[in-house]
């Protein structure tokens, strides 16, 4: 029997059925792994006994013909879904032991259908980052290296313990959340399939909050196929989350391998940056020529605010971020820091509890909401953020399908080496991502090769809102045509 | 602005007069049996902390989900206020950090309220009226109840009555003076409560004012205005109305400036106090809240609710005076408590014949059972007699079965007693004497006893009264007045 951890989703559904092997066997297989790879991080808490009590009864259920159609699937969750009974902290030292008496909507619904959980995933706090190095555990190592070094490598932010342990087979897929990125640059850092879904797609209810407007939970997979299989059972209306989408959810899974042909792809000028590595350069246009040899018609499309969107991006997201992070106050759950008033209660606790880069959005957020400044930022951001939208709009009705862009403007840094002095520098790794949730699109980043060190690299494929099938169907000529790609073990 | 056109109080100084210019912010809490945005239960007086969801509590991740039924009651209230319905409004937060607002922040409405312009009638003295204009009306959450004697090191938090509904009304600075203050949280009051959108029930607090006041000459430029925070009596209002105006005056006339602030108003002294300066003021941080889309209906939503709407105050009163004859200041008295008008209502839809009555049932309501509860202290809700007894009490008048006079002994019985008016006059032979050869057997015997006081009436007609008083008591009462009276003229010869 090979290693149970390197199927895939697709494989493992198929084993499990023809009774090849159990989801016990399944599971246990996956919590040695994990137990082999804490040097990577990737799990900042582990729940072996909770696993084999959901693996036992899903083998029942798959013995009475009863299964889900994710039965029996181990799968990790990121640290920011509130999982019941089970302590969820945002990788925040403010949440403390936090452990909610609630499961939530996109986490219980991968439970309905079957699926097992081997333990909670690191991530940047409160999914606030590119490199997975804010979380209060500590940074999460890329399972893969520079050739010929041992340096170890962020596996990119914040869903870096979902992205990491996916790709070092620590689970056969996970969840993630994406803000900005977070998402699809950890996923294009570890060659792994990272879906971001239509804002309201997947409901919010139950996920630590970073920035309303802009958060949406989505699956980090080994493949198209896998990540299709997870989104269908995440997506779905939810009357708990008012922005969620009252929308039938399709069979995912059915659009993988559909003809790509005759479909209209956007290439965006702007999305060419001064200074790209030409392996990133040259990588978009392989992958202009897989989905033009697919059938696919290239079409140049134009994104003028792309360059706004950045910065209009940390406006936003820092300013809802700053007023969801103020019930983190001690006063009723999580850490409490004692002082002699309310006041300094809430400083010392709110000091203690928080590290620097949540300090920082935190103030960053106050500030571009304070009277007197609220119009010359915030209000201009989201003015900007329409502008953004409405570039997609357009190009959308020039009967574009999908739009095609490189995922991250570098591969995977070393842990320590961004950021340090400058936060402006980690924040450019979102600048091929944050335009997909200013719009509130879907996207999608699919490995597509291998910069000069051997290191993964990721296209990014954008879809209408709600067409998250096109992009499962050009994900998948992407991957066909590129391979899959697994880094070498040396944990 | 809107100058009234009522004539109010000014205040004499002593460098001329001064007038008030007063707006006013009322917090009501809405009616629903679920809070604004989770489905915890409203219900006042649980046990602390029982009716908290996981969102009131701001547990991470939760969400709120707006209760339709709040969307309702302030529709329901803005069309009472004669206002104009907003179809789309926006939900916003408003930060700050507090130990009774989990969230950080209250989800409220700042820049697009549900209800926009409206105006409110309000009685004053004399039959006056003036007219208070509404800015605006918006949905926002109720903060939780803080304790702060409970322990001696520790404040303790109840959030039971977190995230209620609460519909912050707010007038247009046209009101004058303390007793038009008075008159306008009256009648809101009444509106709301006849609408069944807010209970008013001050002493809970589910009806509170915030008072803002400033001075000005007459007519002159607008003065900086102090805001007197969470008022829960209608009296105090008034109270603290005439004292911060006093103070403001003596402050200007002594040549300072007033300090635009919040104040407290301490009702053991009948003194406003600084609760905080301007420049202590909060930075809210308003902005749209992301987690709730705009809240839109359409106007067939308004139309709908606008057509099931109780009939209010105003017009109640209206249909009174015209359809009972009823005079405009007892009309006023009837409907200014939804209860009082609903107990008259019950009392016409029971008498025998309402036009002849209608009349006599309202002096009945308004003299004897408001005259009789007002002095026992106890409200209509707990009168002793119903509805039902007291239209038999006017049947029996109207009918001319009994006088007004044992009408009352009889209302006496059943305030104390109980019992079926009807059959109480039967049983103990209230009934009024009509036959008149009775009556004028009792009118013969009196004048045969009293020659001197016939000889008297002759000289001095008025004397006729002595002897109806007279006939009255030996007949215990029950002798027709009328009839007595006529007797009585053809036996003195008057």
């Amino acid at each position: 029997m090979t290693d149970l951890t390197s199927l895939t989703i697709a494989e493992a559904r198929a084993g499990l059925a023809n009774k090849s092997f159990t989801a016990r066997e399944l599971t246990d297989a996956h919590l040695a792994a994990i137990e082999a790879a804490r040097v990577l991080n990737a799990y900042v808490l582990e729940t072996p006994d909770r696993a084999r009590e959901m693996a036992k009864a899903a083998d029942e259920q798959i013995g009475k013909g009863e299964g889900g159609p994710l039965a029996g699937i181990p799968l990790g969750i990121k640290d920011l879904f509130a999982t019941r009974d089970i302590r969820t902290t945002a990788c925040s030292k403010i949440l403390g032991n936090f452990v909610p008496p609630y499961e939530s909507t996109v986490t219980s619904q991968l439970w309905r259908d079957g699926a097992i959980l081997l333990g909670k995933l690191n991530n940047d706090e409160f999914a606030m980052g590119s490199s997975n190095e804010t979380s209060c555990f500590g940074p999460v190592v890329n399972p893969w290296r520079r050739e010929g070094s041992n340096t170890h490598l962020v596996p990119g932010g914040s869903s870096g313990g979902s992205a990491s342990a996916v790709a070092a087979l620590l689970c056969m897929g996970a969840t993630a959340t994406d803000t900005g990125g977070s998402i699809r640059q950890p996923a294009a850092f570890t060659a792994t399939v990272g879906v971001k879904p239509t804002y309201g797609r997947c409901s919010r209810w139950g996920i630590v909050a970073f920035a309303s407007s802009l958060d949406q939970a989505g699956p980090i997979a080994r493949t198209v196929r896998d990540s299709a299989i997870l989104m269908r059972s995440m997506a779905g209306h939810d009357p708990k989350d008012t922005t969620s989408v009252d929308i039938g959810v399709p069979d995912y899974e059915a659009a993988i391998g559909k003809s790509v042909k005759g479909m209209k792809i956007g290439f965006p000028k702007e999305y060419r940056l001064d200074g790209m590595p030409a392996e990133i350069e040259k990588l978009w246009s392989e992958g202009a020529a897989w989905l033009k040899a697919a059938g696919a018609e290239l079409v140049d499309v134009s994104l003028p605010h792309t360059k706004y969107a950045l910065p209009a991006y940390y406006i936003v997201a820092p300013a809802e971020a700053s007023s969801n992070l103020a019930r983190y106050d001690g006063v009723r759950y999580g850490l409490r820091v004692p002082g002699r008033s309310i006041g300094e209660m809430y400083e010392s606790t709110r000091a203690g509890g928080f590290g620097d880069e949540v300090r920082r959005r935190v103030m960053i957020g106050t500030y571009v909401l304070s009277a007197g400044y609220y119009d010359a930022y915030y209000l201009r951001a989201q003015k900007v953020r329409t502008l953004i939208k409405k570039d997609f709009e357009d190009c959308f009705a020039k009967g574009v399908n999908a739009i095609l862009t490189p995922a991250t403007p570098s591969a995977a840094f070393g842990v320590g080496e961004k950021g340090g002095a400058d936060p402006v520098e980690m924040y450019l790794n979102d600048i091929f991502t944050v335009t997909v949730n200013m719009a509130g699109l879907p996207g999608i980043a699919v490995p597509a090769g291998k910069d000069a060190q051997g290191l993964p690299l990721g296209l990014q494929l954008i879809g209408r809102p709600f067409d998250e099938e096109t992009l499962f169907s050009l994900g998948k000529v992407i991957e066909q045509a590129a391979g899959r790609f697994t880094p070498p073990r040396w944990w | 602005m809107n100058a009234p056109v009522t004539p109010h109080k000014l205040i004499k100084g002593a460098t001329g007069d001064w007038e008030m210019v007063i707006g006013m912010e009322i917090h009501a809490q809405v009616v629903s049996n679920s809070k604004l945005f989770s489905g915890a239960s409203t219900a006042f007086g649980g046990e602390p902390n029982s009716h908290v969801s996981l969102v009131d509590a701001a547990m991470p991740g939760m969400l709120p989900v707006i209760n339709e039924e709040c969307v309702r009651q302030a529709v329901r209230t803005g069309l009472g206020l004669n206002a104009r319905i907003n179809l789309r409004s926006v939900f916003d937060r408003k930060n700050y950090f507090y130990p009774d607002l989990p969230q950080g922040y209250q989800i409220s409405q700042y820049k697009s309220p549900i209800v926009g312009e409206g105006e409110v009638i309000v009685e004053l003295e004399g039959g006056r009226t003036a007219t208070v204009g509404i800015e605006r009306l918006h949905l926002e959450q109720d903060p939780a109840k803080m304790l702060h004697d409970r322990s001696p090191s520790m404040s303790l938090v109840d959030f039971n009555r977190c995230g209620v509904a609460l519909m912050e009304i707010v007038s247009k600075p046209d009101i004058r003076d303390a007793e038009q203050a008075k008159a306008y949280v009256t009648k809101l009051r009444s509106i709301l409560r006849y609408l069944g959108t807010c209970d008013g029930d001050m002493e809970k607090g589910n009806l509170r004012a915030d008072v803002n006041v400033s001075v000005r000459r007459p007519g002159g430029p607008l003065g900086t205005r102090c805001e007197i925070k969470n008022m829960n009596s209608i009296n105090f209002i008034g109270q603290a109305i005439e004292y911060e105006a006093r103070r403001q005056i003596e402050i200007l006339e002594e040549g300072g400036t007033i300090d635009q602030e919040t104040r407290l108003f301490d009702p053991g002294k009948g003194e406003t106090r600084s609760m905080r300066s301007k420049e202590e003021a909060h930075d809210y941080r308003y902005f749209p809240d992301p987690d709730l889309l705009p809240l839109e209906f359409s106007q067939a939503f308004v139309d709908e609710l606008k057509t099931k709407l109780p009939e209010l105050p105003d017009q109640k009163k209206a249909r009174f005076i015209a359809d009972l004859a009823l005079s405009p200041y007892d009309a006023g008295v009837l409907v200014a408590e939804r209860e009082s008008a609903e107990f008259y209502e019950a009392v016409l839809a029971r008498l025998a014949d309402r036009a002849r009555d209608g009349k006599l049932a309202a002096n009945w309501v308004i003299n004897e059972l408001f005259g009789r509860l007002n002095k026992e202290g106890r409200d209509i809700t707990g009168s002793p007699v119903s509805s039902e007894q007291l239209a038999a009490i006017v049947d029996l008048i109207g009918e001319a079965t009994i006088s007004g006079k044992i009408a009352k002994d009889l209302f006496e019985i059943v305030w104390q007693e109980g019992g079926d008016p009807r059959a109480l006059v039967e049983a103990r032979g209230m009934k009024q004497v009509t036959d008149l050869s009775a009556i004028e057997k009792v009118v013969d015997d009196i004048v045969a006893a009293n020659p001197d006081k016939v000889a008297q009436a002759k000289a001095k007609p008025q004397m006729i009264g002595w002897f109806v008083g007279q006939v009255m008591k030996s007949s215990g009462g029950k002798a027709n007045p009328q009839a007595v009276n006529d007797l009585l003229k053809s036996k003195l010869g008057l």
